[in-house]
């Protein structure tokens, strides 16, 4: 049996919530219009179709659309093998959906990811807490309005609330500078960096003579330094 | 050391002896255990105890933390905590290109890189429809690879087990063989850790000259090391009082948990992905997959050992088979061209340009790929509005819901053997948290 027979079954089984099975690159997907039925079909693709192996819950942000959110679940049965995409969305105001935790106990992880990374409720999940993220954080990190960079929180005894250091910040190499060498990060770093540094370009005798004197962060006035 | 190994275990098996009216002398912990029972000691019966367990412990290789709530010596309630290795990478892959998200994967299971870059590149090929068409050469490669990835995670996993019971030898034994395939892997890749092998429709490099031989004479060291390692273990009382019976997973309940890799064989259910979902040139390869039966600590370790045995059996078929030709597909919308035709020829420099500026252009759709990674199903799900980064791409990591039974699986056990399921759940902190 394939999964498009099996899809179409299923779909036969459960009046009109199930969109036609589509098919690309030879998966198989199909689209609940109802969220609120999602543990009723879930139930019914493991019960009756033998989908006993939940692989994977994902979450999509339709950010500017309506609904927000689309919520993508990945069936496999070890007796058919097959597999099968359900998707079904969800709005923003709402964002909540009933939890699959029943029909299989791997979704309790995966639905507190979704949680804590989207900001969709599952309802009936007995631990809805934030997973990846520490408890307490305010943002929900894989919505698209969330920047790359992060945004600074209030909590205080956060190690790490500033923004990430995308641009500046001593690792990063910064733009102009007459050569390569000028633009290292490590040449902004004070005295033993510029020491190495020296001594690599001291080493570097053709390229010294391609540029002249004025190469490298410069001589460091110090006695007895490593390059006697 | 071996005093403290057995205790946990002598404890129980006391307890279960104490039915028996014929002892003649008690050990402490029987006697203890008789006085709980009579109400002797009732004022002893405190409240129950939380036990913080990582994020930073040697058994919880990396960053897990787990919090126990321990009655006496059993544990009656374990919450594991995860996410202080999370790096957002999912966030990440959505604002680059294809391309440029192949080193991020060799950060997840950053004990097989290889097997991630093959994992990734391959579920991109899905979505540009191509991971068919694939020259054989290159899939070959990729499934050495695959398979060199799988003896290093395994020889880990195995070295670190056996460590975290007790038996320092194997962790030595086994690292001197994964050293040999680090010099693989350098000699292959240009680097040792992070390898970021693969290109969308190809490889970075071809195998460089002398590499076959290197690889053949490392397979034949490397079956010797393993029957080594193997009968340290195997037999090995401490070793197997410590795992047998413990961490025990019906077959029912690992899939319900969606356990996979070698977690979910150990517990008898038959599921590959290379068998049931067959990529690359596994098809046309022998070897077999090898299934506990009673779902314990000791069978998910044994499933590992012939993994690693099945696995260079792999390597020697591929390198016998091993054909010519291109290693990368030869559309240069997806692959670079060489760089002595980008210099020279206008075709070859818009492509080169469009292609690392914008990326690949992908059509729109979704995928979902499934790879059997050492560690379990490692899969990505990309989904695509078209253009060169994709809208969102999830990482079905295995670790991650290979960890999420600890809470169902714990209760009951003692803490002694919180390190002898974790040993033998094999996890990586990179990959469950992303």
């Amino acid at each position: 049996m394939d999964a498009i027979t099996l899809a179409k079954q299923l779909k036969a089984n459960l009046e009109n919530l199930l969109s036609e099975p589509t098919e690309f690159r030879g998966e198989v997907s199909m689209v609940l219009s109802d969220p609120e039925r999602v543990a009723d079909v879930c139930a019914a693709a493991k019960n009756e179709f033998g989908f006993d192996y939940l692989v994977d819950i994902s979450s999509l942000d339709n950010y500017g659309e309506d609904p927000r959110f689309t919520i993508v679940y990945h069936l496999y049965g070890h007796e058919h093998g097959c597999y099968l995409r359900l998707k079904t969305d969800v709005g923003e105001e709402r964002a909540e959906l009933p939890s699959v935790i029943d029909v299989w106990k791997t979704a309790d992880w995966h639905e507190r990811e979704i949680y804590d990374m989207m900001g969709v409720r599952f309802r009936g999940h007995p631990d809805l807490r934030r997973i990846l993220m520490w408890e307490g954080y305010p943002y929900f990190p894989l919505r698209k309005d969330f920047p790359l960079a992060g945004k600074p929180t209030d909590l205080p005894e956060v190690a790490f609330s500033e923004r990430a250091p995308q641009a500046g910040g001593p690792f990063v190499t910064v733009a102009g500078g007459k050569d390569t060498i000028s633009r290292e990060p490590r040449v902004r770093i004070p005295e033993t960096d510029a020491l190495e540094m020296n001594a690599r370009v001291e080493r570097r005798a053709d390229v010294k003579d391609a540029h002249g004197k004025g190469l490298g962060p410069g001589p460091i006035e110090k006695e007895g330094g490593r390059h006697e | 050391m071996g005093k403290g190994l057995g205790r946990g275990r002598s404890r129980r098996k006391a307890a279960a002896m104490s039915n028996s009216t014929d002892m003649l002398v008690l050990d402490p912990a029987t006697r203890t255990s008789e006085a709980l029972a009579s109400g002797e000691l009732a004022d002893l019966h405190g409240e129950k105890m939380i036990l913080n367990m990582g994020p930073s412990h040697p058994s919880t290789h990396g960053v897990l933390r787990i919090i126990l709530e321990l009655d006496g010596e059993i544990i009656t309630r374990a919450i594991p905590d995860v996410g202080y290795l999370h790096r957002g990478d999912e966030k990440i892959a959505e604002n680059m290109t294809y391309t440029q998200f192949i080193p991020y994967t060799d950060r997840l299971d950053y004990l097989a890189p290889l097997a991630n870059n093959v994992a990734y590149a391959l579920a991109v090929e899905k979505l540009l429809g191509i991971d068919k068409q694939l020259p054989p050469r290159c899939q070959f490669i990729r499934v050495i690879c695959c398979e060199l990835a799988r003896i290093s995670a395994h020889l880990l996993g195995l070295g670190s087990f056996a460590m975290d019971v007790g038996a320092m030898t194997v962790f030595l034994h086994t690292f001197t063989e994964r050293e040999k395939i680090y010099n693989l892997c350098e000699s292959l890749t240009g680097a040792r850790f992070t390898t970021s092998y693969t290109r969308i429709g190809g490889l970075s490099r071809d195998l460089p000259e002398g590499w076959v031989e290197q690889c053949r004479k490392f397979l034949n060291e490397v079956v010797v090391n393993i029957d080594e390692s193997e009968t340290f273990l195997t037999r090995n009382r401490i070793f197997v009082d410590r795992t047998q019976g413990v961490g025990v997973i019906s077959k029912e309940l690992a899939i319900d948990y969606g356990l996979t890799g070698p977690n979910l064989r150990g517990s008898g259910a038959d599921y590959d992905l290379r068998k049931k979902q067959p990529y690359l040139v596994y098809e046309q390869l022998e070897f077999e997959v090898p299934v506990g039966s009673k779902g314990d600590s000791y069978d998910r370790y044994l499933c590992r050992m012939e993994e690693m045995r099945q696995s260079v059996r792999i390597i020697h078929q591929c390198l016998d088979k091993l054909p010519g030709g291109p290693v990368n597909v030869a559309d240069k919308k997806i692959v670079l061209p060489p760089k002595h035709e980008v210099m020279t020829k206008m075709e070859e420099l818009i492509h080169h340009f469009i292609n690392v500026t914008q990326g690949i252009n992908a059509p729109a759709g979704e995928v979902y790929f499934g790879h059997e990674n050492p560690k379990g199903e490692l899969g990505f799900y990309i989904n695509s509005k078209g253009g060169g980064t994709p809208y969102r791409l999830k990482i079905r990591s295995p670790s991650f819901v290979n960890l999420s039974i600890l809470s169902k699986l714990l209760p009951g056990h003692m803490v002694s053997d919180v390190v002898s399921i974790l040993g033998s759940f094999d996890f990586v902190m990179g990959e469950c948290d992303r």
